[in-house]
C-alpha cells in the first residue's frame, strides 16, 4: 500500500473484452500476476475504438475489478494497441564513429538507433516500437553490443511499428478519461509475443498469432529478434458474422453456437447432424445443419490462416520458423484450431500458455488473457533496464540484492 | 471455300531468313518496342497500334496505326478491354493488312488495360489469317493494380490462347521476387519489361542467328503450336570456368520457372544456347543432360549457337510450354477449329506447315464473325451482400477482395 511502485498494470481494449492484468515486480526482478480485471467489450470494433463513451465505461469496470482483486488503487497502465493501420518493417541506421579512438561509445550507439527511426512516415504516423535487432560494425554481422568495440562504421538494424497516430490516441485519450495514465503504448501482438515464447523459441524462430474478436496479430521472431509484424483486421467477430449470415440467426446467436459447436474443421462425424434451435420458452424452432456451420468457420478461419502465410512466404520468413506457430488470443479456443494451422503453415502448431511468469493459475491458463499478460511483462523488463527510478527503488534493489546473505 | 489471295502469298519458308514483324500493342506495348529498338533488330519490321495518340508519338516505329473513333474522342480507351476490342474489329481490315508479308509476328502487350487486352485478340486473329507465325508476349499486371485489371487481363489471356500461336505470358507478380523490394516503380516496370524484351530477343536470336545446331522456325511452330499455353521462358547468362554449372543452377532457381517446378510439368521446352568461340561440346553436353533430367516428360528442343559478341559469357534461353485444358466458356469461342487442331497433330514441320495452311484456309473461308460489337454498358452485380455487423466500418480489403463479406461467400461454396 505505501509503495506501489513496484506493482504495474497492462491494459488492453480488446474488440470482445477489456482485460486489465496486475503484475508485482518483486526485488529479484521476477514477475507475479496479482490481480485480473475484465469486461465485456462495448463501442469496439476491429480493435479500435468506435465510441469512447461505451469504451470508457467498459475499461472502469476491468479496472474497479483488478484493483479489487490486488487490493490497490491503479494510477498508471501499460496500454495494448492494434488496428489494421499499424504496420511493421525493417530499417537500417547508418553512423560513422568520429572519434579519435574509434570506440563505440553509448553516444554512438544512440545516435545510430535515431538514424534508423528516422523514416519517411506518413505525416500523420508515429512510431510505436523501433526494436534493435543486430548491430553491424564495419560490416561484421551479429553483433549484440557495440559498445567498448572499436570500429569505423556502425550500422543496426531495426523492426520499426508505426500506425495513424490519431488512431492511437484515441485509445489513450480513454484511458485518460477515467484519470489514469499512460506509461507506454505496446503494440498487442509484441505484447503476446513476449507473454509466450521463451528466449530459445525467439532464437529458433517462432511465429505466434493473437486471434482476438476483432484483429489477427502477428509476430514473426528470428534468431532471438523480431522480424515482421502484421496485423489483420480479421478474428472471432468476423466467424460469427459468417454464422448469422450463413445461417440466417441473429448475431448474438451465432456467437452463442459458435462456442458451443464450433469447430475450424470439418468433422466427419457431424456430416448429416443437426442442432435444434430453441426460442426463449424452450420449444425446437428449427433445425440447423452442423456441417455447414463448421464448414463456414472453417473457410473463414483458414482464410486468416492463408493471408499470413502469404505474407510471411512474401516477407521470406516461413524457413525460420523452426520452433513451429504458437497462437493464443480467443479464437485460440475454437476446437481442432491447431490442426488447421498446421494443414496450412505446415509446421507444429501450439495453443499459446504463458510459462515465464508466475501467479494467478486461473489468468495463465486463458489464451485471450496472454496479450495483456504480456504488456506487464513488457512492462517489468523495461523496468528492469533501468533500476535507477527513485532513491526508494535504489536502496530496494541494494536490499534485495545482499538480503538472501543473511 | 474461296481461297483469298492473302492466304496463298506468304508461302513460309523455312530455308532462309523469315520475314518477322514485331508489333506494339497498346502504350505498355509501344514502349516495349521502343526498348527492341537497336542494331539487333534492324532487320525487324515494327509497328506500333494503340488506341492512345501521345504514346504513338513518341514512338520511334516506322509504322504506327492509331485506332480512333468519334465516341472515343481521342481520350484512349479509358482502361475498358471492350472498347479496345470493338475498336479493332471495326478496323480489322486496316489490322490486317498491316501484318501481310510476315512469316513471323511477334506482338508485345501489357495486358490489364484497355488497349493491350482489347486489342491484342482481335490483331492475333488478324495476322494468323495472313498466314503468319503468331507469338503474343505478354505481362499479366501485378496484384495490386485491382481485381478489374486481373480479371481484364485473365479473359484477354484466353482470348488470344485461342487465337494466337503461342503465348509467352510473363505474370509481373512473379518478377517481383526478382527485384529488390526497395526498387522505385519506375525501375520496377523496366525491369519487368526487361525481361519481357529478353524473351523476344531470344526467340529473334533463335530465328536469325546462324547456328552450330539450327533450331528452325518449323522446330519453333512445333513446339508452341497446339500447346496454348501460359509458356514461360528464363534468361540467365553466367561467365567463367564453371558458367554451364552455373547457369543450370540459376535456372533451377529461376522464380519465373517456379523455382524449376515449371521444368518438371512442361510438356515441351526449347533451349538455346549461346557463347562465344570457346563453347565446348562438354558445356552444352552438361546443360543439356542436367535440364532434360528435370522434364523428363517434355519434348526437349535444343540449339547452339556462336556469337563473338558474347565473348566468355555463356546464355541460356529456355522457353517452356505446357498443355493447358481447354479452359471454360471463354475459350470456346472457337471449338471447332481447336478441335481439329488438336485431333492431328503431326511430329515434323513440314507436315505441320501444311496443315497449318489448310486450316487457315478453312478459317478464311469461314467468313468473318459478325463481330463489329457495339459499346456495351456493364453489368452490375446483382446480389448486394449485407456485411452484418461490419457495414459501417472500415472495410478489410486484401489484394482488391472485401474480406468482411463472408468467406464461404466469396468461395462460393454451396450451401444447401
Amino acid at each position: 500500500m505505501f509503495d506501489d511502485s513496484n506493482l504495474i498494470v497492462g491494459l488492453e481494449i480488446g474488440t470482445s473484452k477489456v482485460c486489465a492484468v496486475v503484475g508485482e515486480l518483486n526485488a529479484e526482478g521476477t514477475l507475479n500476476i496479482v490481480g485480473l480485471g475484465q469486461a465485456p467489450a462495448s463501442g469496439v470494433r476491429k480493435g479500435e475504438i468506435v465510441d469512447s463513451g461505451q469504451a470508457e465505461e467498459s475499461v472502469r469496470h476491468a479496472i474497479v475489478e483488478a484493483e479489487k482483486m490486488a487490493n490497490m488503487e491503479i494510477r498508471s497502465v501499460y496500454l495494448g494497441v492494434t488496428g489494421a493501420h499499424i504496420r511493421g518493417f525493417n530499417n537500417r541506421g547508418v553512423h560513422r564513429v568520429l572519434s579519435a579512438d574509434r570506440e563505440i561509445t553509448n553516444d554512438d550507439v544512440q545516435d545510430v538507433v535515431k538514424n534508423a527511426k528516422a523514416i519517411n512516415l506518413p505525416v500523420e504516423n508515429s512510431i510505436v516500437h523501433a526494436v534493435r535487432q543486430h548491430f553491424f560494425l564495419d560490416g561484421q554481422d551479429g553483433i549484440t553490443n557495440p559498445m567498448g568495440m572499436l570500429g569505423a562504421l556502425l550500422e543496426v538494424d531495426v523492426h520499426v511499428v508505426h500506425g495513424v497516430t490519431n488512431r492511437l490516441q484515441n485509445a489513450v485519450r480513454v484511458v485518460k478519461g477515467l484519470h489514469l495514465e499512460v506509461d507506454e503504448i505496446v503494440f498487442n501482438g509484441l505484447a503476446s509475443s513476449l507473454a509466450l515464447l521463451t528466449n530459445e523459441q525467439k532464437e529458433l524462430g517462432a511465429l505466434v498469432i493473437d486471434m482476438g474478436g476483432g484483429t489477427t496479430d502477428y509476430v514473426v521472431y528470428a534468431n532471438g529478434i523480431i522480424k515482421h509484424t502484421g496485423v489483420l483486421a480479421l478474428g472471432g467477430d468476423h466467424v460469427s458474422n459468417d454464422l448469422g449470415h450463413g445461417l440466417k440467426v441473429p448475431l448474438t446467436r451465432a456467437e452463442k453456437l459458435k462456442r458451443e459447436h464450433g469447430s475450424a474443421l470439418v468433422d466427419e462425424a457431424s456430416k448429416g447432424r443437426t442442432i435444434a434451435l430453441t426460442n426463449e420458452l424452450g420449444l425446437p424452432v428449427r433445425n440447423i445443419n452442423l456441417e455447414h456451420l463448421q464448414r463456414i468457420m472453417a473457410l473463414r478461419l483458414e482464410e486468416i490462416f492463408q493471408i499470413i502465410a502469404q505474407d510471411l512466404e512474401q516477407a521470406g520468413l516461413m524457413d525460420d520458423l523452426r520452433a513451429g506457430v504458437f497462437i493464443c488470443g480467443g479464437c485460440a479456443r475454437v476446437p481442432q484450431l491447431a490442426q488447421l494451422a498446421e494443414s496450412v503453415f505446415g509446421l507444429p502448431v501450439s495453443l499459446g500458455q504463458t510459462n515465464s511468469i508466475s501467479g494467478l493459475k486461473s489468468a495463465l491458463d486463458q489464451p485471450e488473457f496472454l496479450a495483456a499478460i504480456g504488456l506487464v511483462k513488457y512492462a517489468s523488463l523495461k523496468s528492469r533496464k533501468r533500476p535507477a527510478g527513485g532513491l526508494l527503488n535504489v536502496i530496494k534493489d541494494r536490499l534485495g540484492r545482499y538480503l538472501p546473505l543473511f | 471455300m474461296n481461297s483469298t489471295p492473302e492466304t496463298q502469298s506468304p508461302v513460309l519458308e523455312t530455308t532462309g531468313t523469315p520475314v518477322i514483324k514485331i508489333i506494339g500493342v497498346g502504350s505498355a506495348g509501344v514502349s516495349l518496342l521502343e526498348t527492341l529498338n537497336d542494331a539487333d533488330f534492324a532487320a525487324a519490321a515494327r509497328m506500333a497500334v494503340n488506341t492512345d495518340g501521345t504514346s504513338l508519338e513518341a514512338s520511334s516505329a516506322p509504322l504506327k496505326i492509331h485506332l480512333e473513333n468519334r465516341l472515343l474522342r481521342g481520350l484512349g480507351t479509358g482502361g475498358d478491354a471492350e472498347r479496345g476490342r470493338s475498336l479493332a474489329e471495326e478496323q480489322y481490315a486496316t489490322l490486317k493488312s498491316a501484318c501481310r508479308g510476315a512469316n513471323v509476328i511477334l506482338m508485345v502487350a501489357g495486358l490489364g488495360g484497355g488497349a493491350g487486352s482489347g486489342i491484342t485478340p482481335v490483331l492475333a486473329r488478324a495476322a494468323r489469317e495472313t498466314g503468319a507465325l503468331v507469338l503474343a508476349f505478354v505481362t499479366l499486371p501485378f496484384e495490386c493494380e485491382g481485381n478489374r485489371r486481373r480479371e481484364q487481363a485473365r479473359q484477354s489471356l484466353e482470348q488470344i490462347r485461342a487465337e494466337a500461336d503461342g503465348v509467352i505470358c510473363l505474370p509481373n507478380q512473379k518478377a517481383f521476387k526478382l527485384i529488390d523490394e526497395n526498387t522505385s516503380v519506375v525501375d520496377t516496370f523496366r525491369i519487368t519489361g526487361g525481361l519481357l524484351a529478353e524473351a523476344i530477343r531470344g526467340v529473334w536470336h533463335l530465328l536469325t542467328r546462324p547456328g552450330l545446331i539450327q533450331i528452325h522456325l518449323a522446330d519453333l511452330c512445333a513446339l508452341l503450336r497446339d500447346k496454348n499455353s501460359e509458356g514461360v521462358f528464363a534468361f540467365v547468362e553466367a561467365t567463367g570456368p564453371t558458367r554451364s554449372r552455373e547457369v543450370v543452377e540459376k535456372l533451377l532457381v529461376h522464380p519465373l520457372l517456379d523455382e524449376g517446378r515449371a521444368l518438371a510439368e512442361s510438356d515441351a521446352v526449347l533451349i538455346s544456347l549461346m557463347a562465344g568461340q570457346d563453347l565446348t561440346m562438354a558445356e552444352v553436353n552438361r546443360v543439356m543432360e542436367q535440364i532434360t533430367r528435370q522434364c523428363e516428360r517434355a519434348q526437349v528442343i535444343m540449339g547452339a549457337a556462336v556469337d563473338e559478341g558474347l565473348k566468355n559469357r555463356l546464355t541460356v534461353t529456355l522457353i517452356a510450354a505446357r498443355h493447358n485444358q481447354p479452359a471454360g466458356a471463354t475459350a470456346a469461342e472457337v471449338p471447332v477449329h481447336r478441335g481439329s487442331r488438336a485431333a492431328v497433330r503431326p511430329t515434323t514441320g513440314t507436315a505441320f506447315l501444311q496443315q497449318r495452311e489448310q486450316l487457315v484456309k478453312q478459317h478464311a473461308g469461314g467468313g468473318r464473325r459478325k463481330a463489329e460489337a457495339k459499346f456495351r454498358q456493364e453489368m452490375l452485380p446483382l446480389a448486394i451482400i449485407s456485411k452484418g455487423r461490419f457495414d459501417k466500418s472500415e472495410p478489410t480489403i486484401h489484394k482488391g477482395e472485401d474480406l468482411d463479406i463472408p468467406t464461404y461467400y466469396r468461395r462460393g461454396v454451396p450451401l444447401n
